[in-house]
């Protein structure tokens, strides 16, 4: 398997492989977070007890969820990058964090806008939304990190020593509203048993994850890129693309 | 392997491993201090592993549901009183002055904030709905036989008047 692999650590490789798949990534992302979308906001049916507000859960939910994903693929792309020394990882890492900490702070803004109208507060210090807002710190350490050093070798290191710790959050976000009495309701998507949202809300809901996920994907891939290029500027093949596409 | 990497994937899982440790332990020590709120059976008889009980004047966050059939409004101010159970059977009045959320309702799970009284009734200052996981629409949940009409109050006073 690794020399299978090998041959894409080389980074115009790299460059060319996310090239390819890019368009993949774009047009289904936009394609599920469409049909999502459109399906949970206009056709699912209203909640029994929260109307229309609930529908918030369609970005809300895809976006919480993903920036946990995202903070895992983050901190194994680090880790790959700390142990093998393969640059790319650390690149790779490097482009997910500031994606990251969007989606988490999307997830924490929708969750305040819903939390004002049904709770009745805009936030509360309980468990989950603590350990929530925690993961946008560790995403912005991570970023500083990574921006305040040179010397790029080195800084890929201290921002992937601080991810690799930071994954200790992620089952606590995860578990918080289980071990600990919180304000936030449990999980309503469960992988073992029968989730507890009606399948007609379900749908749209999954699909819109599966977008988010997607549209990660393609962002990442655009930083990654741009990543690759600034890190190789000097090297022949740079040039030479730079030259093609006739850029001075 | 070669021995520098095995020696760097070493101190990474050790890295690893040390912080989960150090995570466990100080989440198991602040375990009962991470909880949103006191359920109602835990101020009747204390908290079941240390048996801390709150005492009166303590500003305290109350998490259960409301009693159906428990609320009292003052016809002539926001004023209402209602009570908090929980499934081990503890129960703890509440009163509280101000507008409650949309999602209040008999029957529906709250955290109340605010300060314990000698009489053993919260003062609450603030009043926040919690929702539960299950989300349906109307038909599923008239089928099942929940209610989810919010109640109407002025009807109900008027009954018992």
């Amino acid at each position: 398997m690794w020399k299978w692999l090998h041959p894409y650590a080389d980074p115009e490789r790299a460059y060319k492989l996310s090239g390819t798949l890019f368009p993949w990534f774009a047009i289904l992302a936009c394609l599920f977070i469409t049909v999502g979308t459109v399906w949970g906001l206009l056709f699912a049916p209203t909640d029994y007890q929260q109307g229309d507000s609930y529908r918030i859960i369609f970005i809300h939910v895809p976006a919480a969820s993903m920036s946990m994903a995202a903070y895992m693929g983050m901190a194994t792309a680090a880790f790959i990058g700390l142990v093998w020394q393969v640059k790319l990882a650390d690149w790779a890492a490097a482009s997910i964090a500031p994606i990251g900490a969007v989606i988490t702070f999307i997830a924490l803004f929708t969750g305040a806008t819903w939390g004002k109208p049904m709770w009745g507060t805009w936030w509360v210090w309980d468990a989950r939304l603590t350990s929530e807002l925690v993961l946008l710190f560790l995403y912005l350490g991570v970023i500083s990190l990574y921006a305040s050093f040179e010397d790029k070798v080195l800084a890929a290191r201290a921002a992937g020593i601080l991810a690799i710790v930071g994954v200790i959050n992620i089952p606590i976000i995860k578990y918080s509203v289980e071990w600990w009495s919180s304000l936030h309701q449990p999980s309503t998507i469960r992988i073992t048993e029968k989730s507890t949202m009606s399948s007609e809300m379900l749908y749209p809901l999954l699909i819109n994850i599966l977008g988010f996920g997607l549209m990660i994907g393609a962002i990442t891939i655009v930083r990654f890129r741009a990543e690759i290029l600034a890190r190789n500027g000097m090297r022949p093949w740079v040039r030479e693309l730079a030259k093609a596409e006739e850029v001075k | 392997m070669n021995p520098r990497r095995k020696k760097r994937l070493t101190l990474a899982v050790a890295l690893i491993g040390g912080v989960a440790a150090i995570a466990s332990l100080l989440l198991y020590a602040l375990n009962s201090n991470l909880n949103l709120f006191y359920t109602p059976s835990e101020i009747v008889n204390g908290k079941t592993d240390t048996g801390v009980k709150p005492e009166a004047g303590q500003r305290i966050r109350v998490g259960g549901m409301v009693t159906v059939g428990s609320m009292v409004r003052d016809p002539n101010s926001l004023h209402v009183q209602f009570a908090v159970h929980d499934s081990l059977g503890g129960e703890i009045l509440v009163t509280y002055d101000d507008l409650l959320p949309d999602l209040f309702r008999e029957g529906q799970g709250i955290v109340a904030q605010g300060v314990l009284g000698e009489d053993g009734k919260l003062a609450a200052t603030e009043v926040l709905a919690k929702h539960d996981e299950n989300y349906m629409p109307p038909e599923v949940a008239e089928a099942m036989g929940q209610k989810h009409e919010k109640l109407d109050y002025s009807q109900q006073k008027s009954a018992t008047q």
